[in-house]
Order: structure tokens, then sequence, then C-alpha cells
């Protein structure tokens, strides 16, 4: 776990880049974390999976499922792996400021 | 002794990472193949390139009439702690397959062909084996229209060049 600084903000992420605490995360903060993972430019579509990622995490206490995510985000599963090409889960999760999925599905 | 301690030292060099797996896929029965469906979807979660080539019965996995109906073997399968005469019990394959297709739902594991579809669409290839293909007198239109191509052995080896192959 490191403590770094975003946007003048110190924020607490582990050693792959995850958010330790989802409250420290702010919408500015996505496109800076995006570009860090390869992603250049964060769309409205990337934006719908993050807002889902983030809402289901926030509501359930878990990050969703690639299942889920491709059933319910409203972002269908061959497009989430052309938005977010290194894993979808995992990457958006990332961006969005919450912890790593830690679900096999 | 200056030599020993230079052997126990760990290499300097960073792990490797896996880059691409090869899932081969020989059994029928529904804990022959969710394994290797796990590790092909979890492969492709993680950016690993996956390839599934199936063979022998478990070419049932994307039999388009066969694989809804994918059950557990409850014989021969002392994992279940069944009495072997009780798993030969008509019904009873159905049975147990029902209740463990309720815990898999539980955790989000889809069923066989929703499976399928997820990482075919995840941008893994699908391969069917000629062997078992011919030796079932199969043909392409007995399968899920995600099947890649239906290929020998050698062309298996090559897509599978580079990467590491895992056999269930």
């Amino acid at each position: 776990m490191t403590t770094a600084t975003m946007l003048g903000t110190p924020v607490e992420r582990d050693a792959e880049g995850f958010f330790v605490d989802p409250e420290q995360w702010t919408e500015a903060m996505a496109e800076p974390i995006a570009q860090e993972n390869g992603i250049a430019e964060l769309t409205d579509r990337h934006w719908q999976v993050i807002r889902f990622m983030r809402e289901a995490y926030l509501s359930s206490g878990s990050a969703p499922s690639i299942r889920t995510l491709g059933k319910a985000s409203g972002v269908p599963v061959k497009e989430l792996y052309a938005l977010f090409p290194k894993g979808p889960a995992k990457l958006a999760a990332k961006i969005a400021g919450i912890p790593k999925p830690r679900g096999c599905i | 002794m200056s030599d020993t301690m230079q052997l126990n030292e760990p290499a300097a060099a960073k792990p490797q990472t896996i880059e691409k797996v090869s899932i081969i896929v020989s059994r029928g029965s529904l804990e022959g193949i969710y394994p290797a469906l796990i590790m092909a979807n979890g492969a492709r979660m993680e950016g690993i390139d996956a390839n599934l080539f199936f063979t022998f019965f478990g070419l049932d996995a994307i039999n388009r009439a066969k694989h809804e109906h994918i059950k557990v073997a409850t014989v021969g399968n002392p994992g279940l702690h069944l009495a072997t005469w009780a798993g030969g019990v008509p019904g009873v394959s159905a049975m147990v397959t029902h209740r463990l297709a309720g815990e898999m739902e539980k955790l989000d594991i889809p069923p066989i062909p929703e499976f399928i579809e997820l990482i075919a669409d995840s941008g893994a290839g699908l391969y069917a084996c000629k062997a078992s293909v011919d030796m079932f007198h199969l043909s392409r239109d007995d399968f899920v229209p995600q099947l890649q191509d239906i290929i020998t052995v050698g062309e298996f080896y090559d897509l599978a060049a580079g990467g590491q192959i895992i056999f269930t």
C-alpha cells in the first residue's frame, strides 16, 4: 500500500494501483488512472461502465462479475473488452476507485 | 561456501507473466467442463489471450443439441460421497446437477451455453478437434456459431505456440 498525491489530494492505493478507500476517489481522478493503464481517453461508454461498477460496489460491497457487467451495465461483453482491453472488470474497478474485484467470474 | 550462497540467491529477473493459455477440454461431464471454462474466462479477465480446444466428450460443451444437458457424473465419482449403487439410480445425476446449478447461479457462474457465449464474446478462440469430430460423425452445423474452426492437433500446437497448454 502506498500513499500518493493525486490532483493535490493524498490517496491510498495498493501495489497494483487499486484504491483502498473509495471515498478518496473523485471523478476527476478517473482520467489520469485510465491513462496510467493505457486508455488514452475516457468516452461516455467507458463512463457508463465506470459509474455502474462504482455504484454496484458502493451498494453491495463487492464489484460485479463480468457476467453481471455484460448483462446490467448496458454495455455488452464484446464492447467491454474493446473499451478495457486488459480486462474490463479489473480495469473499470481501478478507474472507478474501488478495490480489486475478488470474484472468479 | 560462498558458491552455495550465490546459488540460493533469488533470480534478479522480474517474474514472468503468462501472456497466453490454450486449454484442452477432454471430458463431457459438468465437473469436467466447468473448470476449463472458468479458467478461460478468468484468463481473459486478466487480459491473457485464451484458446479453448474441445476434444472427445469435451465436444459436448459446444454441441448445440447437448450443451444444455450436461450432467454431473454421479457414477465413479468418489468426491460426491454417495454409495456407488446410489449414483446409478435414475434421476440422481439430474438431481445433483440441479443442486449444483443452483449453487453456481448464486456465485454468478453462468450455465454452460451462456458461459460459452460469454467466453467467445471476451475474445477467446473456440476450436473443435478434427479427429473427435470425425469419430463422432459430427459437422460444423452441430456446434455453436461461436466455434471458430475444426482443427487438427498440429494446428492446435501452432495456435498454442508461445503460451501455456492446460489439459483438463
